[in-house]
């Protein structure tokens, strides 16, 4: 994999609170190169989720530098960060978070809803998103009357619907029975084969083993990781 | 990268900022209430004083504004002082009265409906000796039957005024009916619609002056002739733009001896005013409108605030699919601004059908005025604005992990 990094990561640290202080994130660095699929691994409490949020803009750094597609998060306003999440940045979530009231369809193409795309390249987009996890024919369905697994696939074509620069998922198979869980993580593989960057945060190794990359933390700090050092490398070389 | 580009369509707005209010219809439905009540009551006050005061200005403008009432006063020491007989002719000289009519209040003579009704309980209503043109100048009706005539005029035959034919029990079908006045029946032989400019015939029973002269002794000495009389109001039509001018002239003309001893009044003066009474709304009812207004207020931002903390997951969300601070503050207080308009439209349907059921019924014209409910509309939004306001700012202070965050 030789993609141009879409993530980096640069001695980020997370503290929270003041008194006292805990610390979430400690010193981390790795980099996410374009197409690649990775899982962040950890038991609970290590730091995983402070991660994601951070790598997804959702949360600022105590310290150190976070770049997407090259850009420094930091030198950013909360509008301008907006519209990268908008259109850089994809989130699945554990609890899939989607809207009861509205269709599979419109749940998915909310997902561009403040990118600025006009409403009927939205549902354009969420078809061709539905088709690629496989639920064209739930289409018009309501979140409320599909299975978990089925939900979950959704919540995947939202975050896919805008070809983001990367895909966040948070324990994406954690609220599913073992079987479904399997068939999200063979979709996820599926997604990643055909070129989409793919983080994924699990506390579960064996899940996490099933992924080409693996990054371990444990106390806020990277302890490994199955292809860290040459990432380290190119992070540090690129011009800041 | 532009900022702007990120901006929601309007449609796309109005959609997300009413998601709460779709999912939860009910609990919209509810506190919406609160500020339709307010707006519906301030509306129905404010149509309902316009309908009453536009129904009392289109009757001043069928009664007429040039009608004048001379009636018999009182000299400075109190006594009182009777017009002279020849003065309703007096008055048809003067250059711009047009028409003059006048009664005589036959005192001590009541109506009743039967003999055996002792002759204190007169009922309030009295007998009135009237000429012949009475019901040209003062534009009453006839409700039913017919008016005096020169051969009615001179035998005991009574025409009511509205009041006294409801006091005295007698309605639409009357043939046949009679009164007992002044030791004698009376046939009823008309009954006469209500008489806004001189509400004392509406309570009196009417008789021809040769009748009172022949049945019930009214007569005067005038030039040592004996006449029927004298009258006791005189009712005078003038140029409607010699109003002002003939005024002045009236009391020495009837009564060139004691001109202080007559009252000279227009009538539709006291119509106006209560025209201009009417138009002041109920204030009462208007303050307890806003009272409900209020409560509705403080009902929304309730609703709001609740709204805010149940939907932590939403804002998250929206934020994480690129919602900025702004946008989500934009779609709660736009949702409170619906809800609170909702509120205020449906409101002002209320009070504007509640004015016309009412308006209608009184056959008064409806009128609603703009104030009314552009007023209705535009606070509701205010309120909405206002309810909306903090909770609206809570939510996008709220830190997007934060609302992802699950309990
Ligand atoms: N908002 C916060 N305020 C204070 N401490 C926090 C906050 N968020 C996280 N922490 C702390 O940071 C540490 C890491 O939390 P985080 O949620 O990232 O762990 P995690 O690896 O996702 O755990 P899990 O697998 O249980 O979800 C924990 O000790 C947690 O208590
Ligand atoms: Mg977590």
């Amino acid at each position: 994999m030789s993609g141009e990094p879409v993530l980096e990561l640069d001695e980020v640290t997370k503290v929270y609170g003041e008194e006292p202080p805990v610390a979430a994130l400690r010193g981390v660095s790795f980099s996410i190169r374009q197409g690649e699929l990775a899982a962040i691994v950890g038991p609970s409490g290590s730091g995983k989720s402070t991660l994601l949020h951070i790598m997804g803009t959702l949360e600022r750094p105590s310290s150190g530098t976070v770049r997407i597609r090259g850009i420094d998060a930091e030198r950013l306003d909360d509008r301008e960060l907006s519209l990268l999440r908008a259109r850089e940045i994809g989130f699945v979530f554990q609890q899939f978070f989607l809207a009861e009231h509205a269709t599979v369809r419109e749940n998915v193409a909310d997902g561009l809803l403040y990118a600025g795309v006009p409403a009927p390249e939205r549902y354009r987009r969420a078809d061709e998103a539905l088709e690629r996890v496989g639920l064209s024919d739930r289409a018009t369905f309501k979140p409320t009357k599909i299975s978990g697994g089925q939900r979950q696939r959704v919540a995947i074509a939202r975050a896919l619907v805008g070809s983001p620069a990367i895909v966040l998922a948070d324990e994406p198979t954690g609220n599913l029975d073992s079987r479904t869980g399997a068939s999200i993580m063979d979709l996820l593989r599926e997604l990643g084969a055909a070129g989409s960057t793919i983080v994924m945060i699990t506390h579960d190794a064996s899940l996490a083993d099933q992924l080409p990359r693996q990054i371990r933390i444990l106390d806020g700090q990277v302890v490994s990781d199955s292809r860290g050092d040459h990432d380290l490398t190119v992070a540090e070389s690129e011009p800041s | 990268m532009s900022a702007a580009s990120g901006r929601l369509s309007l449609k796309d707005g109005l959609r997300v900022a009413s998601v709460g209010l779709r999912a939860r219809r009910l609990r919209a439905a509810l506190s919406a209430l609160g500020i339709a009540i307010g707006t519906a009551a301030i509306v129905a006050v404010l149509g309902l004083s316009s309908s009453s005061q536009a129904g009392l200005l289109a009757e001043i403008d069928r009664l007429g504004t040039n009608m004048l009432t001379v009636e018999a006063g009182q000299t400075v020491t109190g006594q009182p002082v009777e017009l002279p007989t020849e003065a309703p002719s007096r008055l048809t000289l003067l250059q711009d009265v047009q028409q003059v009519a006048h009664t005589g209040l036959i005192k001590g003579k009541g109506v009743y409906r039967s003999p055996i009704i002792p002759a204190t309980q007169t009922g309030g209503l009295q007998v009135r000796a009237a000429s012949l043109d009475l019901l040209t100048v003062l534009n009453t009706n006839v409700a039913e039957g017919s008016w005096l005539n020169p051969g009615t005029a001179r035998v005991p035959v009574a025409v009511l005024g509205s009041v006294a034919a409801e006091r005295l029990g007698i309605g639409a079908a009357f043939t046949g009916e009679r009164v007992w006045l002044g030791g004698q029946w009376f046939d009823v032989v008309g009954v006469l619609e209500s008489s806004p400019l001189a509400p004392d015939v509406d309570t009196s029973a009417l008789i021809g002056y040769p009748a009172a002269k022949r049945y019930l002794g009214y007569l005067s000495l005038a030039r040592g002739v004996r006449k029927a009389g004298p009258p006791s109001s005189i009712y005078v039509r003038a140029d409607t733009d010699r109003v002002a001018a003939t005024q002045p002239l009236l009391a020495p003309t009837a009564n060139p001896r004691e001109p202080d001893g007559v009252d000279v009044s227009q009538p539709s003066d006291a119509l106006t005013a209560r025209a201009a009474a009417a138009g002041a709304f109920n204030s009462l009812f208007l303050g307890l409108g806003v009272v409900a207004l209020i409560v509705g207020a403080v009902g929304v931002a309730n609703i709001m605030i609740i709204s805010v903390l149940e939907r932590r997951s939403e804002i998250g969300l929206r934020r994480a699919l690129g919602a900025t601070e702004g946008q989500i503050r934009m779609q709660f207080l736009t949702e409170s601004i619906l809800l609170a308009a909702i509120g205020g439209i449906a409101g002002v349907l209320a009070g504007i059908v509640a004015t016309a059921v009412y308006a209608s019924s009184k056959n008064w014209a409806i009128v609603v005025p703009v104030e009314a409910w552009a007023g209705g509309i535009a606070s509701a939004i205010l309120i909405g604005a206002a309810a909306g306001l903090l909770p609206a700012i809570r939510a996008s202070r709220m830190s997007p992990t934060e609302a992802l965050r699950t309990v």
